[in-house]
């Protein structure tokens, strides 16, 4: 290879591994950490030491903290009666982007897939059920993907939490700026179910 | 009508380059075995959604030894003017679909071009497995209602899911239950939509003008009748656990329906009739589907007809280019002679397929 020095070629491999990069765009970003070095490389492996070294998952919810309990869970004034389960953390952190959301998460990490061995318990559903009766919960948003498995979580869940609780889902159709002409016909015909009177 | 004006083949199977235009007529494509007739309907097949007449992967489809990745371009006249479809692999990933240059689902197709074909390997249908009756079944039902596929699709993957459940002896009661809703769901569309294909179908073999013989179709259940309803197909899954859990996979639904057929004439069930009449029947449904959807969609299919001359004495044969004709459809057919379209004389295009060094080479050629 023509980058020659060992460590700066094991930093190519490393970050061609990223989502979304390949040995190409690594290179590329390699070599502009380097030339930023004391702006971006330096601060940059500070930064990921420390997430490496303080990371986990919120024993509550799942949520990425670097705490035993994440801030959300934490927060006393989120404590409202709601939460919101997402499959995993970016889809809280997209919830969290909208800022509408006054609850508290909990992220399953994944959904059912007998085929990949994803079962309940690889879920953190036992602990949703038991943070039901501690939390004082009164409503169990699911926030799951509109897949088949996403779906089959879903139902699944409701039926564990066997009426305990109000069990929601979010809505399915036209998304707030879209025109209909450009929607798939499954989401035009999810949104024609779920009219609502003006 | 609906029409491929253009077709172009890049290393697809034997094809490593070749381009033909065509007009409204039907195409009679004639070689030698072996020389990559069927793998130009193949191509057009994959103009609808899935895999295509020989149910093959992206990757089979390349050409061999290169591997490079495949295309197939066609321009398609249809009753709302021209579109451009094209489709192709790279590597071994699945195919994309472009139409009218924008990137679009492979779903999409089935809105625009309906393909019908029939195979050599189909002359056993009557007498194999029902999967394969099956299939046959979902294909016309998925060529009047394109959302057929994604029931198909959402009902296998929910039961693979839940026979691996059964597999490996898992007892949680409600995680059955949310797949069963799943399946039920989807069961109750697939059901709904077959029942809807045998209706218009019979409804087209009525009063037709064919020397064709009329077949009268039924769905058989091989564990007993089939609830109907999301509701009810729930339950029965549900009912069925046990039974289902010491079989290691699921015992009853839509997955297990068969197609069956009888000669209406003479009262015979397709299984028994001669290998001719066998034939007769598959091509009597398939020209039967292509009249439901002239009425229904307003536009004929394309039909692949591939060997069909094959097991068809010479007034079936003229009997069946007629009804072609007759129907307007642009069928591509094959044989290993041109004289086996001698009846089409110049109101079919011709195109011959020969092979030399393991490539195909298509040429325009004259009737016989």
């Amino acid at each position: 290879m023509a980058e020659g020095e060992a460590g700066v070629e094991r930093l190519i491999e490393l970050m061609a591994k990223l989502p979304g990069l390949g040995p190409r765009s690594a290179r590329r970003a390699v070599l502009h950490l380097i030339k930023k070095r004391g702006v971006l490389l330096l601060p940059m492996a500070e930064a990921m030491a420390e997430v490496g070294r303080t990371i986990r998952e919120c024993l509550n919810c799942g949520n990425l903290a670097t705490a035993d309990i994440c801030p959300i869970c934490a927060a006393e004034k989120r404590g409202n009666g709601q939460i919101c389960v997402v499959e995993d953390v970016a889809d809280l952190w997209a919830m969290e982007r909208s800022q509408v959301f006054g609850g508290r998460y909990h992220v399953l990490g994944g959904t059912l897939s007998a085929l990949d061995g994803l079962g309940p318990e690889e879920l953190r559903i036992p602990q949703l059920l038991d943070r039901i009766e501690t939390e004082e919960v009164t409503e169990v948003i699911l926030a799951l993907g509109a897949t088949i498995d996403g779906q089959t979580t879903a139902h699944y869940i409701a039926d564990a939490l066997d009426e305990r609780v109000s069990v929601t889902s979010l809505a399915q159709g036209v998304p707030v700026g879209g025109e209909l002409d450009y929607l798939d016909d499954g989401t035009i015909s999810a949104a024609l179910r779920a009219r609502r009177a003006l | 009508m609906v029409a491929v004006t253009a077709l172009s083949l890049s290393h697809f199977r034997s094809h490593r380059r070749a381009r033909m235009t065509a007009d409204g007529r039907p195409v009679a494509i004639f070689g030698p075995n072996g020389a990559g007739k069927t793998n130009l309907l193949e191509a057009l097949s994959i103009l609808s959604p899935g895999r295509g007449l020989r149910r093959a992967s992206a990757e089979e489809m390349a050409r061999r030894p290169e591997s490079l990745g495949w295309k197939i371009a066609a321009d398609l006249a249809a009753p709302d003017g021209l579109h451009e479809i094209e489709t192709w692999s790279e590597g071994a990933a699945a195919r994309q679909v472009r139409i009218d240059g924008k990137a679009a689902p492979q779903l999409a197709l089935g809105r625009l071009v309906r393909v019908l074909w029939l195979i050599p390997s189909m002359d056993r249908l009557w007498i194999e497995g029902a999967d394969g009756r099956r299939r046959f079944l979902d294909r016309a039902a998925l060529s009047f209602r394109p959302d057929h596929g994604e029931a198909v699709l959402t009902y296998e993957k929910a039961m693979r899911e839940r026979n691996r459940l059964l597999k490996d002896e898992v007892r949680n009661a409600g995680w059955y239950a949310a797949l069963e809703a799943r399946m039920a769901e989807a069961g109750a569309r697939i059901q709904a939509a077959r029942a809807e294909t045998l209706t218009v179908l019979s409804e087209a073999q009525e009063g037709a003008e064919t020397a064709f013989p009329a077949a009268t179709l039924s769905l058989e259940q091989p564990e007993g009748d089939l609830p109907e309803g999301a509701e009810d197909l729930a339950r029965a899954l549900a009912e069925g656990r046990g039974r289902d859990m010491a079989a290691g996979r699921t015992l009853t639904g839509p997955h297990r329906t068969d197609l069956a057929a009888v000669y209406t004439e003479k009262g015979v069930p397709a299984r028994d009739c001669s290998t001719g009449e066998q034939k007769a029947l598959l091509i009597s449904l398939i020209l039967a589907n292509a009249r439901a959807l002239a009425h229904r969609v307003g536009a004929p299919p394309l039909l692949l007809l591939d060997e069909v001359a094959a097991h068809l004495d010479s007034s079936r044969r003229a009997a069946l280019y007629e009804e072609i004709l007759a129907l307007g459809a642009q069928a591509w057919m094959t044989g290993t002679g041109p004289e086996l379209f001698a009846e089409f004389g110049d109101r079919a295009q011709y195109l011959e397929v020969t092979e030399a060094d393991g490539v195909s080479d298509v040429a325009v050629a004259g009737g016989s």
